[in-house]
């Protein structure tokens, strides 16, 4: 058969780049892109907008002109490699991993898959009546509910992005201490029977889903609408984020913050606990801030321990939970994070 | 056929309910699609990650949301 037509090779046609070659020149310019922003903001605040460069709305202006277009794109480049890796894993893999896993490896497991494992808040507690019917033990069941809001993928990356490897490692390493620690404390604790009546009761036998394997172009478009989904929703956020981070940028004087939230104040790191319990905000809204309070001299314990206080400790994640949990387990759940937390910050303060 | 969108209506739950909604239109189903909020009622279907999906009471896939194409090959399935 000389006349068949041959299947057009994938790398030439219009497949091509719905299939992901898009990326080839995407990557590249999103990098060129990325080094011009500082130059720009320069440019922007000191020339054509003519500010003082030792002046206090210069610098302010400045921060957010380079701040905000940086981290939005950081932000979309991590999203996309996040989103993308996340098809690979879901909730019913990892339960099944964890599944009879007793002891201090299953809370170690269980907070590493709590990081990656792609789960909404709120299935909550479908997830947590999934894990514990099919014998995730509670204590590691915790570690998961705890690593995976205190721990946030696309944070961690934002961090490595903006900070480096160190700060992004502590981060992680911190919170999954934090997570280990507070699962096996509440596994030592023996706590089942302070869950609600219902959770062991009700009909529940796990659906086993046969899903089709997904092509690479399946879960590129897949991470496309996560970039799309969450800059669209995390924007305003981050916008606002940036707008205050500025402001301390260019206005907080160094000397007072270094006096209210360096390692000296004892009193800093449950006050930041303390400020950062009701500013449940998305963990990207919050980096802008740790960034500026970082770079007027605030102690790294303190901003961890504010940044952790607001993504794990939410009211609103508290009151699903307690569906399936007694007020006696709500409370121990909420003082080993809050202790948790309490131990890092000051841990960081001490040793840096 | 019978399609039903399995969460507790956060917006993941609403964006698969477009996207099937979505694909069986375009694949030209006979179709009704339904919302399942209640939790026991989700519970039922054994199913612990939502937003998921059900067809003619079986779970097809649950925890993440396709895209209109991926959802199509799995209602013509």
């Amino acid at each position: 058969m000389p006349e068949a037509a041959a299947p057009r090779p994938a790398h030439r046609g219009p497949g091509f780049w719905r299939g992901g070659g898009w990326l080839v020149p995407a990557l590249p310019l999103w990098f060129v892109l990325y080094r011009c922003l500082e130059p720009f903001a320069n440019w922007l605040a000191y020339r054509r907008l003519g500010l003082a460069g030792s002046s206090r709305l210069g610098s302010a202006v400045a921060f957010f002109a380079y701040d905000a277009p940086k981290v939005v794109m950081l932000l979309a480049l991590v999203v996309l490699g996040v989103t993308f890796v996340q098809t690979f894993i879901s909730p019913d893999r990892t339960r099944d991993i964890l599944a009879g896993r007793a002891g201090a490896w299953g809370n170690l497991l269980a907070s590493v898959f709590g990081i990656f494992t792609p789960f909404c808040s709120c299935s909550a507690v479908p997830l947590f009546i999934g894990f514990v019917r099919v014998g995730v033990p509670l204590g590691v069941t915790f570690s998961f509910l705890v690593a995976a809001p205190m721990v946030n993928e696309v944070a961690l990356f934002l961090l490595l992005g903006l900070f480096g490897w160190k700060i992004a490692l502590v981060y992680a390493g911190t919170g999954l201490t934090v997570a280990f620690i507070a699962g096996w404390v509440i596994g030592k604790l023996r706590m089942e029977k302070h869950l609600e009546a219902w959770v062991m009761q009700i009909d529940f036998k796990p659906s086993t889903v046969a899903e089709a394997a997904q092509s690479f172009s399946d879960r590129l478009d897949l991470a496309v609408d996560g970039v799309r989904d969450i800059v669209g929703k995390v924007w305003p956020y981050l916008l606002a984020g940036i707008a205050a981070g500025a402001f301390i940028h260019g206005y907080a004087p160094e000397a007072l913050m270094a006096h209210i939230m360096g390692k000296a104040a004892w009193w800093s790191v449950p006050l930041a606990v303390l400020i950062g319990v009701p500013l449940y905000s998305n963990a990207a809204g919050a980096i802008p801030i740790v960034q500026a309070l970082l770079g007027k001299g605030a102690a790294l314990g303190t901003v961890l321990a504010f940044m952790m206080a607001v993504t794990a400790l939410s009211l609103p994640e508290t009151i699903i939970l307690r569906k399936v949990l007694k007020p006696r387990l709500i409370g121990v759940f909420l003082a080993v994070v809050t202790a948790g937390i309490l131990l890092v910050g000051y841990l960081f303060n001490a040793i840096l | 056929m019978k399609i039903e969108i399995l969460g507790t209506g956060c917006p993941k739950c609403a964006l698969l309910g477009r996207h099937a909604d979505e694909a069986a239109r375009a694949l030209g189903l006979d179709y009704e699609l339904f919302y399942v909020k209640d939790l026991p009622a989700i519970l039922a279907h054994g199913v612990m990650s939502t937003p998921a999906l059900v067809v003619d009471g079986v779970v097809k896939l649950q925890g993440h949301v396709p895209t209109v194409r991926g959802l199509m090959e799995v209602l013509k399935g």
